[in-house]
């Protein structure tokens, strides 16, 4: 069996039901786990000498309002010595956009969260540093969400050009 | 430059004094970096061999706004910076020109989203605007020498 | 719309700066967006004991432009004109990620000549990044003539890309399927020139800084890091290397067809300042001789894949074919769909590994576009760096990371 595969399993073995599903596309596979379950998922998988999943190499979300579960935390773990890659979502829904920190098993994983939290609104339970890091501090909203508008401008052609001009705001000396 | 603009016009004095200060204005003229995005990458290759920008005065750029009389926003510039360009602006002493270098600077560009003021001079005055993505270096040099002719043919009421 | 400024109190910061500020025994000093050796735009928050580090707060997101965001909005092909503005002195790297992650998500092929093209270009971009970071490096530790120098040798390269594409910096080259068109004639020997010329300048370039007593007192020992701390961390491509860890994607996870050619991978052994400088200068050598191995190795045929689903036909077939006008219309209008899946990509780009995390949802336009960048994850380092090292010695620091703000803040 690859390591894949074996960790797979062994996720399977001693989380059981916290696994949720298991895709494969395109080659990569990706297990769907319970959200109280993802940090003992990455201490099995980072503690075993077999499997050694030993590098974070990516944290992000994705929203899919309005439909629920509306957020999926998407992790990628990458093993240096077998040189796999393996995914692990979480899924969250509208009320409670919450989810315990991995930062005790993967300390890069401090600013990835952070930029989940301005983005999405995502809140990580005993993360040591969570405010804005993309966004100005004063800033309202999570501009990732699919209801946050992109702040579209209406662009100045030759035919609009003088009525948009007067309401732009110009700046003087 | 207070009591040549409260005289007015005195002849051929006032010609020629124009035209000295502008020639001493034009010919050194010391930039501030200020440098955000990729345009800041073509500044800097118009400040280097190939195209240099010394032979037009431009020696070296100034880190200090107070030592400085030109400020060449390079790059996009978005939401939370624009603060920070104001201020930076506010600190260069007169005479003091601005250049808006690139697409996103002039207009915001590609972009047109939350992010990213559309076009610079919502924040400070621009005189002039250089387009490109990013602009050639030798662009770049064009749009220092029309601010060049641009100051050259100030008049003394413009003065400040 | 003139913004306010923002003034953040002592208070939330509380929990980042040690006691003794607060008590006013250390100094907390602002090196701000605007500074001359900040590499763009990144405002790093001091706390000085006399001249030394206690810590150093970093805040970014002075050049976060919401790409993610505007990808969302457009069709496949067309969000890849924003990929190269990303990271801005890695312009075809970002365009090869996105491409590698699309056309795994549509199962698209690539024709050999173009994935040879594909990695005789991005090495090429290589060696271009790593001479800014030169010329910057050594701008900030004192050496002003490297800096003309090494320009003056991006210029020739930027004269390649725009021999091919028509721009110097944002070409948007590659595209899904394969490249925009054939190189055009002239380019092999152009390259060969290159590739004849180019041993010569790193050896100049060796001989000004790496022996020079300035140079090392200045950058040995300054910024060390163990590679099982730079692994927690995230720390990924040359400043990795430079602990003494071998790992390159392109050999370990090789993608376009890297395993057809032969190279080493240069390690440090300290994993400071000038390990880092060290392992940039092998990277440039063996760059160089894969340029040179792509281009005795180079297979003919097409540079886009025939697949009419994904890839818009020919001008000349629009004439006398039916389908072709159909495909035309429908691909340059709605654009391709995308199954319902997401794939994660990654590729190894001048600082670290750049991943791209797409997902589609049947219809045109991407849904989520997530790229994990290097910059990200090298600036996070920096307090740990940056402990119990002068002022100065940031400065030093900052720039053999190499980072580049566009790429960390999207």
């Amino acid at each position: 069996m690859t390591i894949v595969e074996n960790a797979v399993a062994k996720l399977q073995r001693e989380l059981g039901e916290s696994v949720l599903s298991v895709e494969e596309f395109r080659g990569q596979t990706s297990v769907t786990l319970d959200r109280e379950a993802i940090v003992t998922a990455c201490q099995l998988l980072r503690d075993d000498p077999e499997l050694d999943f030993n590098f974070l190499a990516a944290l992000t979300a994705v929203d899919y309002w309005p439909s629920e579960p509306r957020f999926k935390i998407v992790y990628e773990l990458y093993s240096l010595a077998n040189k796999e890659f393996i995914g692990l979502r979480a899924q969250l829904s509208n009320e409670s956009p919450e989810i315990s920190t991995i930062e005790s098993i993967y300390p890069n994983a401090n600013w990835h969260e952070r930029e989940v939290f301005d983005m999405f609104g995502v809140t990580f339970k005993d993360h040591s540093d969570q405010r804005r890091i993309i966004m100005p501090y004063d800033w309202e909203g999570h501009p990732l969400r699919k209801d946050y508008p992109l702040g579209y401008e209406e662009v100045q052609f030759t035919f609009n050009f003088d009525e948009i001009d007067k309401r732009k705001p110009y700046a003087k000396k | 430059m207070g009591i040549e603009t409260k005289l007015g016009n005195l002849g051929f004095v006032t010609t020629t004094l124009e035209k000295v200060v502008n020639w001493s204005r034009v010919r050194a003229m010391w930039p501030v970096l200020f440098g955000l995005a990729c345009c800041a990458i073509e500044m800097m290759v118009a400040q280097s061999s190939d195209y240099d920008m010394s032979r037009f005065g431009m020696e070296l750029m100034r880190a200090s706004p107070r030592q400085s009389d030109l400020m060449i926003v390079a790059g996009r510039l978005t939401r939370k910076m624009a603060p920070v360009l104001r201020r930076i602006y506010d600190q260069m002493p007169e005479p003091k020109y601005v250049i808006a270098l690139g697409d996103c600077s002039s207009c915001g560009g590609i972009f047109n989203n939350y992010a990213v003021v559309p076009g610079v001079d919502e924040i400070v005055p621009v005189d002039v605007y250089i387009a490109g993505c990013p602009p050639r270096p030798e662009a770049l040099i064009h749009g220092i020498l029309t601010l060049y002719d641009k100051v050259e043919k100030q008049k003394v009421k413009d003065w400040v | 719309m003139l913004e306010k400024s923002v003034e953040i109190t002592v208070d939330e910061l509380r929990h980042l700066v040690s006691d003794r500020a607060l008590e006013g025994e250390t100094m907390l000093l602002n090196m701000g967006p605007q500074h001359p050796s900040t590499h763009g735009v990144l405002r790093l928050l001091l706390e000085l004991d006399d001249e030394r580090v206690v810590t150093c707060v970093p805040d970014i997101g002075f050049l976060h432009t919401g790409i993610e965001k505007s990808m969302e909005t457009k069709a496949y092909e067309k969000a890849l004109v924003m990929t190269d503005r990303m990271d801005y002195l890695n312009n075809l790297g970002n365009n090869l990620c996105y491409c590698l992650a699309v056309e795994k998500l549509v199962d698209l092929d690539v024709p050999e000549r173009a994935m040879a093209i594909r990695v005789l270009l991005v090495e090429l971009q290589r060696i271009a990044s790593h001479l800014v970071f030169l010329a910057t490096h050594g701008l900030d530790t004192g050496a002003m003539s490297i800096f003309l120098y090494c320009f003056r040798e991006r210029e020739v390269i930027l004269d390649i890309f725009e021999m091919c594409s028509g721009a110097r910096m944002m070409t948007s080259f590659f595209r899904p399927g394969g490249l925009w068109r054939d190189v055009p004639d002239g380019f092999e020997e152009t390259v060969r020139s290159f590739i004849e010329s180019f041993p010569k300048r790193i050896k100049m370039y060796e001989d000004l800084l790496t022996k020079n007593p300035i140079y090392t007192h200045r950058t040995k020992g300054i910024g060390a890091i163990s590679s099982e701390e730079a692994l927690k961390w995230g720390l990924t491509g040359p400043p990795l290397r430079a602990t003494g860890l071998a790992w390159d994607l392109r050999k370990s996870n090789p993608y376009s067809g890297y395993d057809r050619y032969d190279f080493d991978i240069p390690v440090g052994v300290n994993g400071d300042t000038y390990d880092r400088y060290t392992v940039r200068i092998g990277e440039m050598r063996q760059s160089l001789r894969i340029v040179e191995q792509v281009l005795d190795t180079l297979p003919g045929g097409p540079v886009r894949s025939n697949n009419r689903k994904f890839v818009p036909p020919p001008r000349s077939e629009l004439g006398h074919s039916m389908e072709a006008v159909i495909h035309h219309f429908k691909l340059w209008t709605e654009g391709f769909s995308a199954p319902k899946g997401s794939v994660f990509v990654a590729v190894e780009s001048p600082r670290g590994e750049l991943g791209c995390y797409l997902e589609g949802d049947g219809g045109p336009k991407p849904y989520r576009v997530h790229f994990r960048t290097p910059s990200f994850a090298t600036l996070q380092t920096l307090p740990m760096l940056c402990k119990d090292h002068l002022v100065a010695d940031i400065v030093a620091i900052i720039s053999s990371l190499d980072p580049v703000l566009g790429d960390s803040d999207r």
